[in-house]
């Protein structure tokens, strides 16, 4: 299997699909010529195979983007957008929250917005809180969207491709600390359903529910763990909307115990809401309390001891692990 | 004038060294952290906007704001604290480079949001104008800024209510790696100024007194209650967007077309040759200035890093 990073699968999804569907456009801004030509970037030599009819470098307005993404898509084409650095969705955040979500219910289900908005997030760069910061837990809070957020290179691949091939608007958030690591990534066409979570390590003693980047702490910490005798169940989201109800009930029937990973901060984060899944359909299986590890509730500081502080490691989850394992 | 003149070279000058010396620190593997963006070839609109304000004056900056808090006044040691990630920084080692405040000389909010800090000036120059003070606002930004929606609003919501606020558009003719005419299709950002009801002027961004004597004609109108202006400069990024940018969408020969018209080459030799200064002020000022940057450096690394926990402070009063 070819080993690519994250930026490299989105890039062949981008690509693959492109070639497949002539509906399938980009717009962004430096998405064509960028500051920085890598090949690790997912946008990489896309604006010379298809030309600049559809790899549409734009001006910096996030606002027009969203709107581009919208009006195309009810006309029938498949835009994937992009936004730059998560923190920028709010410019663009009317026209997904106000628009591509709920126009198709304002229509009694008479038109689609099939659209992709690709986000990229992340802290661990010192580019500060105005660069970092996690907002996924804003997007899952509006019905009409889907949100994707791989954490596999593979994954990405898979879900890109079934996302742009999704009648439904799709925020797909890509954690750019995934972008420089290759791992096996299949060659050729597939996809992977939105809205099913995925065991990445099957466990006995305890639920690990994670996505993005947090799945490499969980494993770090899993490995750890198992040097211990504790055997981690480690459960990928991928999709946070729709969430996979079932996946995290039927694990933590098995567990008996919960632990919610998110690099987002903790307050009002998407933790809490697969905490109350647990507590609302799971309760009678719980042998602890669940626990989450999440980012303090501040925005994200530049200074690395303080950007190290925020960010979620492998010692916060073994120690929220050993506290309810006994 | 003479004076002005020269305190505008010396600004500029300095803005420059300060900055050169940044450019020679990122070389160094695990110098400086994060993005580091300079406004190398620019001084000039720092220093002759900032030439033109009185110490209450407010400025309201962007990502490349190095040169524009120098020139309000900024400690140069708190600034290079800041960019170390140093406790000692401005603020602490919150910030870094990419939205360094200074509130203490007037430069209330820096933002790395593009076109952020459009409708913040609104805001400061509507205070201003309530309260009745004899003050401006004056809020930077670049070119690629006035595609955001926000510039739009903004400039309508300003001259609508006379508001005593400038703004300045520095045009480096880059917006990312989108040349202007690739990202908009006006020639001059400036005209836009008509549209919602306010004087639009381009000056030369390379001379610092042209943006000087535009800034004060600018101040006079805000304090008249005449309301706001938009001052289009017209300059050129040296450097990349950022250091990690190898700049190959700048033409080579553009970017020396450009060098040619440094902005501190031409008012040196303006007052090398009305005689304000001599070959012997310029070396005695180099030296003072090589004195302070090296001073900040030194401050910059001696300082401890912030500790850890300190992350959880200063999110509320
Ligand atoms: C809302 C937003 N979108 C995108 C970016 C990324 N970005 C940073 S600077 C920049 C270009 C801005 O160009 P301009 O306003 O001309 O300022 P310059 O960098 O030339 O000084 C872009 C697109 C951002 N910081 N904020
Ligand atoms: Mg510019």
């Amino acid at each position: 299997m070819q080993q690519i990073t994250m930026g490299q699968a989105i890039q062949q999804a981008l690509a693959e699909e492109m070639r497949r569907d002539d509906s399938v456009f980009l717009a962004g801004e430096g998405i064509g010529v960028g500051i920085h030509e890598s090949p690790v970037m997912p946008t990489f030599g896309l604006l010379r195979e298809f030309g600049p009819a559809r790899v549409k470098d734009t001006p910096v307005s996030e606002a027009a983007i969203a709107g581009l993404a919208v009006g195309a898509s009810v006309m029938g084409l498949r835009p994937v957008v992009e936004v730059m650095f998560n923190p920028f969705f709010t410019l663009a955040s009317d026209q997904i929250v106000n628009h591509a979500a709920k126009l198709r219910y304002l229509s009694g289900g008479k038109s689609s917005f099939p659209l992709v908005v690709r986000v990229k997030t992340g802290a661990g760069f010192g580019a500060g809180c105005q660069h970092s910061h996690n907002l996924e837990a804003w997007v899952a809070h509006c019905p009409g969207l889907k949100v994707v957020m791989p954490g596999t290179a593979a994954d990405a691949k898979g879900l890109l491709k079934a996302a742009i091939r999704d009648d439904n608007p799709v925020i797909f958030i890509e954690d750019m600390g995934l972008f420089f690591f290759p791992s096996p990534v299949p060659e050729g066409d597939y996809t992977i359903p939105i809205g099913v979570a995925d065991i990445k390590k099957p466990g006995r003693d305890v639920t690990v529910v994670t996505w993005s980047k947090m799945l490499g702490v969980a494993f770090k910490a899993a490995a750890a763990l198992g040097q211990e005798g504790i055997d981690v169940e480690i459960l990928d989201l991928r999709t946070l909307l729709p969430l996979d109800k079932e996946a995290v009930i039927k694990s933590v029937q098995k567990t008996g115990r919960l632990v919610v990973l998110h690099e987002a901060t903790r307050t009002g984060g998407f933790g809490g809401e697969v905490a109350a899944l647990a507590a609302e359909e799971a309760f009678s299986y719980l042998k602890a309390p669940v626990k989450r590890v999440t980012a303090p509730d501040i925005p994200v500081p530049f200074s690395p001891p303080l950007e190290k502080f925020y960010i979620p490691n492998e010692n916060q989850l073994i120690e929220a692990v050993k506290s309810i394992v006994v | 004038m003479d004076q002005k003149k020269l305190m505008l070279y010396q600004n500029m000058l300095f803005i420059r060294r300060f900055e050169e010396k940044l450019t020679e620190l990122c070389k160094i593997e695990g110098k400086l952290p994060g993005m580091v963006i300079l406004c190398t070839g620019q001084e000039a609109v720092a220093a002759g906007v900032c030439g033109a304000l009185e110490k209450e004056d407010v400025i309201i900056s962007n990502h490349r704001s190095h040169g524009h808090l120098l020139a309000k006044g900024a400690d140069a040691n708190a600034l290079m604290a800041e960019i170390f990630g140093k406790v000692t920084g401005c603020n602490k080692g919150k910030s870094g480079t990419l939205h360094i405040a200074a509130p203490e000389v007037n430069a209330l909010c820096t933002t790395t949001v593009v076109g952020g800090g459009i409708p913040i000036a609104v805001g400061t120059a509507f205070a201003q104008q309530y309260k009745k003070s004899e003050s401006v606002t004056v809020c930077f930004f670049g070119d690629g800024s006035a595609d955001e929606g926000s510039f739009h609003e903004s400039l309508n919501m300003a001259a609508l209510w006379d508001l005593p606020v400038i703004f300045v558009c520095e045009n480096n003719v880059y917006s990312g790696a989108q040349r202007m005419e690739e990202h908009t299709k006006v020639k001059d950002i400036a005209t836009r100024a008509q549209g919602y009801g306010m004087p639009g002027v381009v000056v030369d961004g390379n001379d610092a007194e042209a943006v000087l004597k535009a800034t004060e004609e600018a101040r006079r109108r805000c304090l008249a209650g005449e309301g706001p202006t938009l001052i289009e400069c017209k300059t050129y990024r040296w450097r990349g967007h950022g250091e990690a940018d190898h700049q190959a969408y700048q033409p080579k020969d553009e970017i020396a077309m450009w060098m040619e018209r440094c902005p501190i080459k031409k008012i040196e030799k303006e007052l090398l040759s009305e005689g304000v200064i001599t070959r012997e002020d310029i070396t005695a000022l180099e030296d003072s200035i090589t004195i302070i940057v090296e001073d900040a450096v030194r401050f910059a690394e001696e300082s401890p890093l912030p500790d850890p926990l300190e992350a959880l402070d200063d999110v509320y009063i």
